[in-house]
């Protein structure tokens, strides 16, 4: 068997201020190479679970392991470094930063990590070379970043979350602005490439539909055991 | 540094908005240190005035009352002084000019200076500049005037025009001394001191018109211009005089010598020291003009403090985008520092541009209505530091915005607000 990449164990976390835990998950084991879909309506703690994943909040309670370090061991600086040496990060949508060149924007994590720095190699290659993997052709690397589709976008996205071989990529609902025909074209490319670059993939939506494309999924309501009121 | 080409380019973005609020800061830097320099050049041209004249010299009163009629035709003097004692002091060995000094009647308002050629000759003001005539020559006859620039241009004198002097300072016909014109036969360059409001006549003229008068009013006996020119015109009494003495270093023993003359109460004064003291009386006027440029300023920052706080929400998503990427909060804080650095620092460049585009502008026009050279001086270090605070105060302007957005993105976490 292939090594876990992530490890939760009696995981607990509560906003600061509660009484009551948000996210309670005694076991959660993510094996390397792995795609894997996390399914949730809102409000099963999606965001609390990506905010632990990036280091962005610590849990209160239990065991947060990452690529064999132990996340709640470290301050939130170390958290920070962690996030830019090892993830990549794609969102719903506004991926990108307007003001930045397309070029710019792909490599931008590189310019916050020399980890991945100097896993990328030549920038420029190598960020052209990931662009063209994700089908944005060359002539529209000089355009402006908001005259792309928003599939372009998303795509480029995912070029700046694979940059310098990050070991985990989090997509948070990357595809919930994309019509299915360009859902489809795009995960199917997130899963070459991730496979490609040897990084595994944390997929997380509401949208059940997509767990099809997933060999493993996971429920969220299933793994927190804390009961949520407000279930839709 | 990897956040400076983000900074900029996200300053870029909105240069517009970041555009004005350098050009605000420019403007009321430039402001600040405008009035600062036509402050200092104030100060530098009042106390030009007069200059190279060691002592001035009159009847003894207070120093003040002395320059004040004497330099700038502004009040009284209480009382004259013999022209023996002038004659006697001005051949004094350590002297080496004397300009006597002979006031009391008007013209329309404007002061007239009995004095002889000596005055054109040594009279100096902002620094070594003459006296020059504009047109026409200096008087050499006893009914001849040479005026100064305003007098001649506010009444629209020209050369060959006569002009009537008038008793005292009233401008009532009765006090005339209508029987003897004289005769405008220079005019002076604009000097920018009191020498403008002035209309100088031999001291001769001075006597010749007054010869026929008795304490303040017309005697029954009556003298022509012609009869009159026959009399002893000689000055009996003058109202002050001017000293330039041989060596500098003596100024303070002659001083002394004078205070001390035993033959009439005599008071010598240093008229750069006693101007000095004038303008510290005068400078509640320059400390208000600074209040009001500090404020102006004060208005510039808080509208750079407007501006960057109102980018906040619109950049709650840039900041989400950092954070994913590997930012730390900190890093988010310094952008903010870094922008506020750059527009600081661009609005002051170009507020001191601005201010000696302006100062190299108006000078020769200044130079041409009040006479006034601004002296065109790179910034010195009182000036230089003022922009260093101001700087500072900009940067820890700068942490307003800038821990607001820290706390943000440590609550928004990776969650876009969209």
């Amino acid at each position: 068997m292939s090594q876990s990449v992530v490890t939760f164990d009696n995981l607990q976390f509560r906003w600061p201020r509660s009484s009551r835990p948000v996210l309670d998950i005694a076991h959660l084991d993510i094996k390397a190479g792995e795609h894997l879909f996390i399914q949730g309506p809102s409000g099963s703690g999606k965001t609390t679970l990506l905010n632990l994943l990036t280091g962005i909040n610590q849990p209160d309670q239990g065991n947060l392991n990452i690529l064999g370090q132990d996340l709640c061991a470290m301050n939130s600086i170390q958290r920070d470094r962690f996030r830019a040496d090892h993830l990549g990060v794609i969102f719903q949508q506004f991926n990108l930063l307007p003001f930045l060149g397309i070029m710019d924007n792909v490599i931008l994590p590189c310019r916050f990590s020399r980890h991945r720095l100097s896993k990328a190699g030549d920038l420029e290659t190598t960020a052209r070379q990931l662009l063209d993997e994700l089908q944005i052709p060359g002539e529209l690397i000089s355009r402006d970043v908001m005259d792309l589709s928003v599939g372009q976008q998303q795509r480029v996205a995912a070029a700046r979350a694979l940059i310098g071989n990050p070991e985990i990529v989090i997509a948070d609902e990357p595809t919930s602005a994309l019509d299915t025909a360009n859902r489809d074209s795009f995960i199917d490319l997130l899963f070459s490439r991730a496979t490609e670059h040897g990084s595994t993939l944390i997929f997380v939506s509401h949208d059940e539909h997509l767990s099809t494309h997933f060999s493993h999924c996971i429920n969220l309501a299933d793994i927190n055991s804390i009961l949520l009121e407000n279930t839709p | 540094m990897r956040l400076l080409p983000l900074t900029l380019k996200s300053a870029w973005n909105r240069r517009l908005s970041l555009s004005l609020t350098i050009l605000s800061i420019a403007i009321s830097v430039m402001l600040l240190l405008g009035v600062d320099q036509v402050r200092k050049e104030a100060k530098r041209n009042f106390i030009n005035t007069i200059s190279q004249t060691d002592l001035i010299v009159g009847a003894r009163s207070g120093p003040l009352n002395l320059l004040l009629y004497s330099v700038f035709r502004i009040g009284n003097a209480t009382n004259n002084l013999s022209w023996q004692s002038f004659e006697e002091i001005s051949t004094h060995p350590k002297v080496k000019w004397a300009i006597p000094l002979s006031l009391g009647d008007s013209h329309r308002g404007f002061r007239v200076l009995g004095t002889n050629q000596d005055y054109f000759k040594h009279y100096k003001f902002g620094g070594k500049r003459h006296i020059e005539l504009a047109e026409g020559k200096v008087f050499d006859h006893v009914y001849e005037a040479v005026l100064g620039a305003t007098v001649a241009n506010q009444l629209n004198y020209k050369l060959g025009d006569n002009i009537v002097l008038s008793h005292g300072l009233s401008s009532a016909r009765f006090a005339d001394h209508d029987d003897k014109p004289f005769r405008v036969i220079g005019i002076l360059k604009k000097t920018g001191t009191p020498v403008d409001r002035t209309v100088h006549v031999p001291l001769e003229g001075i006597s010749a018109i007054h010869i026929d008068w008795q304490s303040g009013s017309r005697s029954p006996l009556r003298l022509n211009a012609e009869q009159t020119l026959n009399m002893n015109l000689k000055p009996k009494e003058i109202t002050a005089f001017m000293l330039g003495l041989k060596k500098r270093i003596q100024t303070f023993r002659v001083q002394r010598e004078i205070n001390n003359y035993d033959q009439e109460p005599l008071l010598a004064i240093l008229p750069g020291a006693t101007l000095s003291t004038l303008w510290g009386l005068l400078s509640n006027f320059e400390t208000i003009l600074l209040v009001i440029s500090a404020f102006v300023l004060v208005a510039g920052l808080i509208g750079m403090l407007t501006t960057i706080i109102s980018s906040l929400n619109e950049r709650r998503r840039e900041m989400a985008i950092l954070r994913a990427i590997g930012a730390h909060p900190y890093h988010i804080l310094l952008l903010f520092l870094l922008e506020t650095l750059i527009i600081a620092s661009l609005g002051i460049l170009m507020g001191v541009i601005l201010l000696y585009s302006m100062l190299i502008a108006v000078n020769p026009l200044i130079v041409d209505w009040i006479g006034i050279s601004l002296q065109i001086t790179f910034l010195d270090w009182q000036q230089l530091t003022l922009l260093a605070v101001i700087l500072v105060v900009a940067i820890l302007i700068s942490l307003i915005p800038g821990i607001i957005a820290y706390r943000h993105s440590l609550q928004d976490g990776l969650m876009l607000r969209l």
